[in-house]
């Protein structure tokens, strides 16, 4: 069994970002990826980020994942990196066990940080699991990194910015976006990306979302309707739209099954995504060295997870005797980019879900 | 249905992939998934419910939802959405949960 320092379970942009600053400290680390390629879910971003210079601002997602990328290709020696690779086991005495496409292997992890990131979410109705049906995310994914449409025609459901931001994209890449379907009466991404869509001629429609969807063996149909204020569907609404492909785009949640394997102490809380692993101040879970960074612990944007991976990154190099030249001022640089991240009415999400995490709003 | 134009991305002319769907030959490109060149071929039903045998397709496209799996030279459960295409595969329809296969 090989025993190694750092073992980071996820290669996007929190994992990268872990990897980089470890590296700087002079630690060794381990990126275990399951995808066959590092940079996450920035891989397929060609949209220009908000917030901070520091966190790249203004530069499209997919330059990002290049840049994360080479920061830790620049330290050979230091991070090794494994694609298609799934951690399938872990366990309390931080033993990992890796499925590298047949291969069965066993390490051991004096830390670990765990960024798996967190994956979309489904939404209930008839027929929803028809082919022709996608995560929003996945269809990104298609057309974006393999240049492959996922038809002529969608309909997407949910005015979030991912909804939002890819159905600019499909526009972008020649599909016809017929319609934007919001349950909630008012759109819940930033204006800016929904006026995009509507000087294209898209239409937004708020209260409304999918019951049905029709078709043999792939989409044929769906049947939308209005919501009441109980988000129930109001009798006589009904209509029909031909399309064959339909994106979900209905928020997303954390993928914390390995947290589960260890029995690590968890807390549902909806502003942060569902099940989020309760950590310390250090993202350091209830397991002994077992830190966390990224979605995993609460859905944000990339540039969240950039400062996270940086700060845990930090953390955990300090732990294991590899303490960063430049320690105290680092830290209180990550601390502060995630405040300020975290400040203005998007973050509010975020602010509520940490303090509810941390057991600090029962007064409120 | 490959993308042409596009204001942001370049998709440069790629060499093509030989592998074969349920028996059949048919093409790819390098650099697409098993799912990706699937998809391009207009072939959207990858797999089945085990029970009702209901169609299933590409769903989550980070190899989380299972949705996908087919048996790729006769391996059972690849999650065809992360796994690159390559030359010669014999990709198939998965109609149970998979079954032990020998190595060869």
């Amino acid at each position: 069994m090989r025993e190694l320092d750092l073992v980071i379970i996820g290669g996007g942009p929190a994992g990268l970002s872990a990897a980089k600053i470890a590296a700087e400290s002079g630690l060794n680390s381990l990126i275990i990826e399951r995808d066959y390629k590092v940079g996450g879910q920035l891989v397929k971003q060609t949209h220009m980020f908000f917030g901070s210079e520091k966190q790249y601002a203004k530069t499209r997602g997919i330059d990002i994942a290049k840049i994360l990328v080479n920061d830790v290709l620049a330290y050979p020696d230091k991070v090794e990196i494994m694609t298609e690779t799934t951690v399938v086991g872990l366990y309390k005495d931080n033993v990992l066990t890796l499925l590298q496409k047949e291969k069965y292997i066993k390490i051991k992890a004096k830390a670990i940080i765990i960024a798996t990131g967190a994956s979309e979410k489904f939404l209930a109705f008839e027929n929803n699991d028809l082919p022709g049906i996608y995560g929003a995310g996945a269809v990104q994914t298609l057309m974006n990194v393999h240049g492959v449409l996922p038809s002529e025609e969608v309909v997407m459901v949910g005015s979030g910015n991912i909804g939002l931001i890819v159905s600019y994209q499909l526009i972008q890449a020649g599909v016809k976006v017929k319609a934007v379907l919001e349950a909630a009466p008012t759109i819940g991404g930033y204006k800016v990306h929904a006026s995009k869509l509507k000087r294209l001629g898209v239409d937004i429609l708020t209260s409304t979302s999918v019951k049905r969807a029709e078709g043999k063996d792939t989409l044929e149909k769906i049947i939308i309707a209005k919501l009441d204020k109980n988000w129930d569907y109001i009798p006589g609404t009904e209509e029909e739209i031909i399309v064959d492909a339909l994106c979900i785009s209905v928020g997303l949640s954390p993928l914390t099954s390995l947290l589960s394997m260890v029995e690590a102490d968890m807390k549902f809380v909806n502003y942060l995504g569902g099940l989020v692993p309760v950590i310390n101040h250090q993202h350091e879970t209830s397991i002994k060295n077992i830190f966390v960074a990224g979605d995993v612990c609460g859905v944000e944007e990339a540039s969240s997870a950039i400062v996270e991976g940086y700060f845990s990154g930090l953390i955990v190099a300090e732990r294991l005797g590899y303490k960063h030249p430049n320690h105290e001022e680092l830290y209180q640089d990550f601390e502060a980019q995630l405040e300020n991240l975290r400040s203005g009415p998007f973050g509010e999400k975020t602010r509520l879900g940490l303090k509810e995490l941390r057991g600090e709003n029962n007064a409120e | 249905m490959r993308i042409k134009n596009h204001p942001i991305l370049e998709f440069k002319k790629q060499s093509t992939i030989n592998f074969t769907f349920d028996g059949k030959s048919v093409e790819g490109v390098s650099g697409d998934t098993i799912a990706s060149a699937l998809h391009n071929l207009g072939i959207r039903k990858l797999s089945h419910s085990i029970k009702d045998k209901r169609a299933r397709g590409f769903y989550c496209a980070i190899g989380n939802c299972a949705s996908c799996n087919m048996i790729v030279d006769g391996v059972p459960n690849v999650r065809t959405c992360v796994v690159l295409l390559e030359e010669g595969m014999a990709v198939e329809t998965q109609e149970n949960k998979g079954v032990l296969y020998e190595r060869t």
